[in-house]
């Protein structure tokens, strides 16, 4: 049955749900009711929940958690993101798996709390140190929220790598419907994990290879597993891109009001489709391409100066147009606005 | 040279592991075979050590540690006592940064390197998933006592029941003897050229007195690997650290002041004379703390199965929540609700979503947070819809509720033409006006604290809202606000407001003081 529940509230079910027994983490607007929600029910179903004393140690207490075998995670917000850069970079050199939830807001600096896209080079093309990725997910809806942490631990676990949910502000602090099958996931069976026990004690995590060549075939393994996540776990959702003339492309709060906006300027007779990434680490290049294929342009919205827009030119690689419209400081467009946008750049192109 | 003299002056006991694990370039001149003859070891390697170091790229049968080097003593000692203890099965050693960040190389139970500094947070989580085992942080002084000195405090405030050890060589070895926090007043570092200057620098950090001061840690000792009597001290501590742990008494801590000859240009001999002579007086040697801390458990969180706390219903046992059959003559409707922080304005939105949901619609509520909030105002937006919601963000609402004037005036002109605005008022400022709507003033605080409490101001609103636009049934709102409003007194004043709204509505439609909307047909 349906349940109301906030985004970030529905991050911690779904991470419960999924097995996560491990929260540590440090409080953040807009991203605080994890921590709080975490608080709340992890240590009811014999889950440990721990206020690190900063990001810092937040991170590396999922570190810990993780080198034992436990489906573990965190949740801030972009300055506390910041500081679990080192920790990220040390979680996939180590090859362990985690999920790190970003509730964007306002940057750079202290910024403000209102939502941001902004940190999408950081989560996206890997904040920390060192050749490595993050998975990243970007959840648009309460439902998505719980949903989409559930699919990051999968996904962590798979490729034994930090998964990042990436999403913003709003969808942290709004309510929807939310609807949670009881069904617990039992996660999977982790060999490789220190756990103080016989059968475990000659395992070993560390992110350390000394020598040149010993560094150069772990990123090898490393560059290899990322390319398989590539070819296996783009996701993306397109509407209304059969008949389009125009491609809105956003991610997150930005893809609902795209939604909105495409239905309006189909009523106006503007054939507009959507399409939106749901994963952005692997971008879903390919599904861009196609969906792409017949339209006169392409117009990015985001909530930043212009950071996914690069993943879409990548991938279109001049094939189609491609305009930006960006919105920053907290300010997140409105639908009017948007079809405004569109309706000036297509009677220019057409 | 060096190193024969460490052995001159170590104990017989002592004497053949420094020769096995502090070995060095020199050392390994001598054969394995060559040094059996001559000497006739006592104590063999304990098995806590791998036989061979096969993490090492060369010379597997010896340390990287220098000659002379408290790290490899200091391993030695917690070997023995792992071994002594039986714990090599169930113990895991979190290597930090520094000279000893290899110390997986040697240590033959489950190892974790971590971030420089990080590793008592790191400890801290490994013990909480691993609750029963034995968990050791060990950590140079600028690990601990620099860039980690956040992680250690908590730790220890924390009561983690790790054992920590903690090598004080007053120095950075591993990146070539710079300052550490730890390095004398006076003593030359290649960052402290003219020697450490209070002035400049500050004063060493006595790391073990400073954990004292804290409530829950259980044993806190500073020893020295300096002679041989301090070190069978050192080899006590090191045992009783870890049988705290063992036994699950709380946080143990051991300050180990060791030995730098490398880096502090001495001999291993000189090196050690040095702890005692220089070291010591400066960090004395003590026993901090020895107790086994009552730690109140407060209150024990209750133990419920996750579908309970998850608030996941069955399907099976969803109560019969039999969708009242409201006709929504809409597609959606948008509406935005603003006033003062404690009006109710979230609250209202929040019930008004519920009633959605139970009516079979899509619905989202989206609230102004943070410090708008703290200014004193508060706004929300509600979408209700027959369908998948785009933009849960509102631009322009087909219905504002306006809980006081400065939320009249704010938002009034994103109103969408043909919408309405109620209004929280007995009536409309006198030079207001909003053309292509509709606007309804209501007293609604007048009929809440009538009523019995003014806290009831935004269920009156809700009765006129309700009443005013029809997109959602009476009825939903009553059993919403049953199951919501736990307190049968307030239910009661709350059932009165939603009534109160309604009628208010109703009466001002009869005496033709407003027309009825068509924004929802
Ligand atoms: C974030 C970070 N900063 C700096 C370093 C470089 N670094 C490695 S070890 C070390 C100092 C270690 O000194 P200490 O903890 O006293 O250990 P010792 O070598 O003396 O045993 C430093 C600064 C690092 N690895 N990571
Ligand atoms: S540099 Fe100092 S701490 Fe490091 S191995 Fe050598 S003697 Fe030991
Ligand atoms: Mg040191």
């Amino acid at each position: 049955m349906r349940q109301l529940c906030k985004g970030n509230v529905a991050v911690v079910k779904g991470a419960i749900l999924a097995g996560c027994r491990g929260y540590y983490g440090y409080p953040i607007t807009p991203a605080s009711e994890i921590a709080e929600a975490a608080a709340l029910y992890f240590p009811q179903v014999g889950g440990t929940f721990i206020q690190a004393e900063s990001e810092v140690a937040a991170i590396n207490m999922v570190y810990g958690a993780a080198a034992a075998g436990v489906r573990a995670m965190s949740g801030s917000s972009g300055p506390g993101l910041s500081l679990m850069q080192e920790g990220m970079s040390y979680l996939a050199g180590a090859e362990l798996p985690c999920v790190i939830v970003d509730v964007m807001r306002g940057g750079p600096g202290l910024g403000n709390i209102a939502p941001e896209q902004s940190d999408y080079f950081a989560m996206v093309k890997g904040g920390g140190h060192g050749n490595y990725r993050n998975i990243v997910l970007a959840p648009a809806s309460v439902q998505e929220m719980a949903d989409f942490t559930m699919l990051a631990f999968d996904l962590a676990d798979k490729y034994r790598n930090p998964a990042v949910v990436l999403t913003d502000g709003f969808v942290g602090q709004m309510m929807e419907p939310l609807d949670l099958e009881d069904r617990e996931i039992q996660p999977p069976e982790k060999p490789w994990a220190v756990k103080g026990t016989p059968e475990t004690r000659a395992n070993f995590i560390s992110s350390i290879y000394l020598e040149t060549d010993e560094l150069e075939e772990h990123q090898r393994r490393m560059e290899a597993k990322y390319m398989r996540a590539q070819e296996a776990e783009p996701r993306c959702e397109i509407c209304h891109a059969a008949d389009a003339e125009v491609l809105l492309v956003g991610y997150g709060i930005v893809s609902r009001v795209l939604l909105s906006t495409v239905e309006a300027l189909r009523k106006e007779g503007v054939k507009a489709g959507l399409f939106r990434p749901i994963t952005l680490w692997p971008y879903p290049s390919k599904a861009l391409v196609e969906a792409a294929a017949k339209v006169q342009k392409v117009l990015v919205v985001e909530l930043s100066n212009g950071q996914m827009l690069e993943d879409v030119r990548l991938a279109l690689n001049g094939k189609v147009p491609v305009e930006f419209y960006g919105r920053v400081g907290g300010n997140v467009p409105s639908v009017q606005e948007l079809q405004e946008q569109v309706l000036t750049r297509m009677a220019v192109a057409v | 040279m060096a190193n024969e003299s460490v052995i001159g002056v170590t104990d017989p006991e002592t004497k053949s592991e420094v020769k096995s694990e502090v070995s060095s370039e020199v050392k390994s001149e001598v054969s394995p075979q060559a040094s059996n003859d001559v000497y006739e070891p006592i104590h063999s390697k304990s098995p806590v050590f791998y036989d061979l170091y096969e993490r090492k790229a060369e010379l597997q049968h010896q340390t990287h540690y220098c000659p002379g080097c408290g790290h490899g003593v200091a391993h030695k000692l917690i070997a023995e006592a792992l071994q002594e203890l039986g714990l090599q099965d169930k113990t895991i050693f979190v290597s930090p940064v520094g000279c000893s960040v290899f110390a997986y190389y040697y240590f033959d139970v489950g190892n974790v390197q971590v971030a420089h500094g990080r590793a008592p947070a790191s400890a801290t989580a490994i013990k909480r998933s691993c609750p029963g085992r034995i968990v050791i942080s060990y950590q140079g002084d600028g690990d601990l006592a620099a860039i980690g000195t956040a992680e250690i405090v908590h730790a220890a405030n924390r009561g983690e029941k790790i054992t920590v050890f903690f090598v004080n060589n007053a120095i950075y070895g591993m990146t070539g003897g710079q300052m550490a926090p730890t390095t004398m007043v006076g003593q030359k570092s290649t960052t402290s050229p003219w020697g450490r200057r209070p002035s400049n620098e500050g004063f060493p950090l006595h790391m073990a007195e400073l954990l004292a001061t804290l409530e829950a840690p259980a044993y806190i000792e500073r020893v020295a690997l300096s002679d041989n009597k301090n070190i069978m001290k050192a080899r006590r501590a090191i045992r009783k650290a870890l049988e705290i742990q063992r036994d699950g008494a709380g946080f143990s801590f051991v300050e180990i002041l060791s030995p730098c000859p490398t880096i502090w240009g001495k001999d291993p001999v000189e090196a050690r004379r040095w702890v005692l002579d220089k070291m010591i007086p400066t960090f004395p040697l003590n026993v901090f703390r020895d107790r086994r801390p009552e730690i109140p458990a407060g209150n024990e969180p209750p133990q419920r199965p996750v579908a309970d706390v998850l608030g996941i219903t069955p399907k099976a046992e969803a109560r019969d929540v039999s969708k009242p059959k409201h006709a929504h003559h809409f597609k959606d409707v948008k509406i935005k609700i603003a006033g003062f922080g404690g009006q109710g304005v979230l609250l209202l939105g929040q019930l008004l979503i519920e009633m959605g949901m139970r009516e079979g619609l899509e619905v989202s509520w989206l609230p102004s947070y943070g410090p708008e909030m703290r200014s004193g105002s508060a706004h929300c937006h509600v979408c209700l819809s027959k369908e998948r919601i785009g933009s849960p963000l509102i631009s322009h609402p087909d219905v504002l509720v306006a809980m006081n004037e400065y939320s009249l005036r704010k938002f009034a002109h994103e109103v969408a033409s043909g919408g309405v605005i109620l209004y929280n008022g007995a009536s409309l400022p006198a030079d207001f006006s909003a053309p292509d709507v509709q606007v309804v003033s209501i007293p609604a605080s007048e009929i809440a604290d009538k009523l019995g409490s003014t806290k009831a101001t935004n269920i009156v609103m809700m009765g006129a809202l309700l009443e005013e636009t029809e997109c959602l049934a009476p009825g939903t709102a009553l059993s919403v606000l049953e199951d919501k409003v736990k307190k049968l007194n307030l239910l009661e004043i709350d059932r009165k407001a939603l009534t109160a709204g309604r009628l208010f509505i109703d009466e001002q439609a009869h005496i033709g003081a407003v027309s009825q909307p068509d924004g929802f047909a």
